[in-house]
């Protein structure tokens, strides 16, 4: 396990290195964005004199690499800033949205990882059957569908047509859990759609390489049942792809989902990103997108953890 | 059996009527058409239709353009949604009322001295914000200073730029002294930027917390994603007839319209027009189409060649087939404006200036006159302008051929057109929201040293008429001389203006509303919450 241990310890401090350059990346990304956040404040409305007013109020009038390392000296301290417009801390602005993001991430991953994997094991079992390429055919067609267009069809027939579930995912407070899952569903579901290809085929690939294997072979003449053969002995060797396939997705479904949230009106971190990149508001920009950084690393890490827990050939590499 | 054909015929009007589903104009002509006299049926009108409004009810509304980084602040208000959010729980010293004329709002009357120089509101004794307290001339002092003085980043600085001092005339009064005489101070009271707001012991007011003294109080909601609002029962003024209101931010077109069809909101903003046509087929939805003050124009700096030739500007406005504008960009939903900056739905607007029709003969005559034969020119313009508006220049673009006019459509990135495009290059788009009065418009864009004249027009006449009719406090001279103005802009002026669109907002069938509709901003001037009820 100590080498496990090691492992992660090093990858966490690139880790934290990568985050540093993505916040030098972001910052002058920012700066480089045509107009500053006193002329998008201001927008049509903007006098020279208000915009000057406003550029010394929020201490803009400083040069840049000045402005990127006091905000660095905060970060460092776990000091995220305050948001240039509106004075909250971004770390009260973004906490609630991005609880918000987990759960409706979670809520998709929750339904979309165990359907995904059975369903490549059930078309691995029946390849190349009618119901392999059905399963195929629609999965691969939703994955291709732009995810508002996927959210647009899933309004129109079970929202408009039969009003089965809400078109629209605003929250309120006082909610019960079972009015949150039922108002949530529908973008839920579309996420769901577009994760689901690139797990289930995964799946399939992965335990059809398998099944070619002379140890497969053996299983088989043995009399083992196919479903068998499948689940006992392909399954555990398959793991590492999926698993990397998976963590994949479940990033993509905390920092993917800007379009989903546009559709469905669900107050996430992607919309809050977007509208803090419009209004040049700098703090927040770099806090969302460090989120954003730090979850990939994160679940890369997981997955190569996970993949070297299931396949010991990978912990003691020759 | 004709009889009674025609009784029920009456029932159904005067239950539409009732439901406040026709306008009085439509109430008037079918019922007439029905053979009845105009008498009897104003009378069935005045019975029908003056419905009494009934309390009660959550109404929810559907609202386009909010932005998680909004805020309270009025000084800063940008969005429609916060504009709509303003007039919901924050009040004003004056208010536009829904037949367009100036009403009382916190102040209950005010006067000027003849010259216009200095005006006094007498405040409500009734207005208390939603802590209970007393709106004093404190609370109105602090709010208007809050967009003046040096290190104001107020967007309505400007507009109080001529505001020399405020002070208190007794505990319920505020006097405004003015540098020049201004006839319309009272209408730029109801500028969604003047909120009152209770003042702090140091003369700054309390944005803050997002207390006001208006319909409604906010009891939770978040910036970009909604709020919610419950009644303040003391209110100082009529309405108020629900309970609560919501107001939820939906950005996206498609959103919006189906939360409507779903019955997910009672009323919502801004509806796409492109499928206006669609949406008018469910009997359940009531579309509005209110003409507006806001405007589209294309400013031409005047000060730059080819567009310092005035025969090149008469050239360009007639070179535009408006009506065919109006049909395809706006699919009907506009009014056709005649290249001043006037609106139907404004005061003081001048109907006998000859309309500006398309007449490429007649602009290429010109430009041959010009010796301008020939043209190209750069036409800026970005999508976010309006919805439509790429579309509008290529159009453009394309009946300005047959006057021998080459207009290059270029189309700038939507981010920053305001700080990179507009004031900067000599020919582009730009969207106007309403102003109250002609005065306000003229003075703020058209006005020979205004930051924002962006046509860059200089006229002795026009400027010297604009300073005498601000300060002129009789209606009909001032109405003759913005007639005179129009008559110059329409000719000389450097701004080709094709349209004035229409607010097109939709509310579910229950929904009911008085027989006119605010024009300044949607939802019946914003006020929506506080002016309409359910049936």
């Amino acid at each position: 396990m100590g080498d496990i241990l090691g492992l992660v310890a090093k990858r966490l401090g690139l880790g934290l290195l990568t985050l540093l350059v993505v916040s030098v990346l972001i910052f002058f990304a920012v700066e480089l964005l045509p107009g500053d956040i006193a002329e998008a404040v201001l927008g049509q409305a903007a006098t020279e004199e208000t915009v000057a007013a406003l550029r010394e109020q929020m201490g803009l009038d400083r040069p840049a690499p000045v402005r990127y390392l006091e905000w660095l000296a905060g970060a460092v301290t776990g000091d995220f800033g305050v948001s240039l417009i509106s004075g909250d801390r971004v770390t009260e602005a973004i906490s609630g949205r991005f609880v918000n993001t987990l759960f409706l991430a979670a809520y998709a991953a929750v339904i979309a990882v165990p359907f995904a994997i059975i369903l490549g094991i059930i078309v691995a079992l029946l390849r190349n059957s009618i119901f392999d390429r059905v399963a195929n055919v629609l999965t691969l067609t939703s994955i291709s569908s732009p995810e508002f267009f996927l959210g647009y069809i899933l309004i129109l027939y079970l929202a408009v047509k039969t009003s089965m579930f809400p078109a629209i995912a605003s929250l309120s407070t006082d909610m019960t859990f079972a009015e949150l899952l039922h108002r949530t569903f529908l973008p839920a579901l579309t996420l769901v759609l577009v994760v689901t290809a690139h797990m289930m085929r995964m799946t399939r690939a992965a335990i059809i390489n398998l099944l070619a294997s002379p140890y497969i072979e053996m299983a088989r003449l043995k009399g083992t049942p196919p479903w068998k053969v499948i689940v006992r002995h392909a399954l555990p060797n398959a793991w590492a792809p999926i698993i990397n396939v998976v963590a994949l997705n479940l990033a993509y479904l905390i920092t993917g989902v800007v379009l989903v949230e546009v559709v469905f009106v669900y107050p996430g971190i992607g919309q809050l990103l977007v509208d803090a990149v419009a209004k040049r508001d700098f703090p927040i920009v770099q806090a969302c997108c460090l989120i954003f950084a730090a979850t990939f690393i994160l679940l890369n890490l997981a997955a190569d953890v996970g993949s070297i827990l299931t396949n010991p050939r990978l912990r003691h590499p020759k | 059996m004709k009889k009674s054909n025609d009784q029920m015929m009456l029932d159904r009007l005067a239950d539409a009527a009732r439901q406040g589903r026709i306008s009085r104009r439509s109430f008037m002509n079918y019922s007439m058409a029905a053979g009845m006299t105009a008498t009897t049926a104003t009378g069935l009108w005045t019975k029908s239709a003056a419905a009494q409004p009934k309390s009660g009810g959550t109404f929810r509304i559907g609202a386009h353009d909010g932005n998680t980084s909004d805020t309270h602040d009025p000084g800063t208000y940008v969005t429609f949604s916060t504009i709509i959010l303003a007039h919901t729980y924050r009040s004003y010293l004056t208010l536009i009322e829904p037949d367009q004329s100036l009403g009382p709002d916190v102040a209950t009357e005010w006067s000027a001295t003849p010259d216009a120089t200095e005006w006094t509101f007498q405040l409500n004794d009734r207005a208390t914000f939603h802590n209970g307290n007393k709106v004093t001339a404190d609370d109105v002092i602090a709010s208007m200073n809050h967009h003046r003085g040096d290190d104001s980043t107020s967007a309505a600085k400007a507009l109080l730029a001529d505001v020399t001092d405020i002070v208190k005339s007794g505990e319920s009064a505020v006097t405004f002294k003015l540098a020049a005489g201004n006839a319309d101070l009272p209408w730029l009271m109801t500028d969604y930027h003047l909120a009152i707001c209770p003042a702090n012991d140091d003369g700054t007011i309390d944005w803050q917390s997002g207390l006001g003294c208006g319909p409604y109080k906010i009891t939770s909601g978040e910036f970009g994603v909604g709020f919610e609002l419950e009644r303040h029962e003391d209110w100082h003024l009529e309405g108020a007839y629900f309970d609560a209101v919501s107001i939820t931010i939906l950005n996206d077109p498609n959103a919006r319209q189906t939360a409507l069809v779903t019955g997910d909101v009672d009323a919502v903003t801004q509806l796409e027009l492109k499928t206006l046509a669609l949406l008018q087929r469910d009997p359940s939805i009531n579309i509005l189409n209110v003409p507006s003050g806001s405007a589209i124009t294309m400013p031409m700096h005047c000060d730059t060649a080819p567009f310092d030739d005035v025969r090149v500007r008469k050239a360009m406005k007639l070179a535009i087939d408006r009506d065919e504008i109006i049909e395809k960009i706006a699919f009907g939903t506009a009014t056709k404006a005649n290249d001043f900056h006037h609106s139907p739905a404004m005061p003081y607007w001048p109907d006998d200036i000859p309309q500006h029709d398309y007449d490429p003969d007649q602009a290429r005559a010109l430009l041959a006159e010009a010796g301008a034969e020939g043209i190209s020119v750069n036409l800026s313009v970005a999508d976010s302008v309006f919805s439509g508006a790429v579309d509008m220049c290529v159009l453009y673009s394309e009946q300005a051929k047959a006057a021998g006019i080459d207009i290059n459509v270029v189309r700038e990135p939507n981010d920053g057109y305001y700080s990179d495009v507009w004031l900067k290059k000599p020919w582009c788009v730009v969207q106007w929201g309403a102003r109250p009065t002609p005065d306000v418009m003229y003075s703020l864009a058209y006005k020979d040293d205004a930051a924002w004249n962006e046509a860059r027009w200089q006229n002795e006449r026009f400027n010297e008429l604009l300073l005498q009719a601000k300060a002129e406090l009789n209606d009909d001279a001032r109405a003759g001389m913005y007639r005179e103005m129009a008559m110059i802009a329409h000719e000389d002026g450097g701004t080709v203006l094709p349209m004035f669109p229409n607010f097109v907002y939709a509310t579910k069938g229950n929904v009911a509303h008085n027989e006119q509709l605010a024009a300044s901003w949607q939802l019946d001037g914003g006020r929506g919450a506080s002016r309409w009820w359910f049936a």
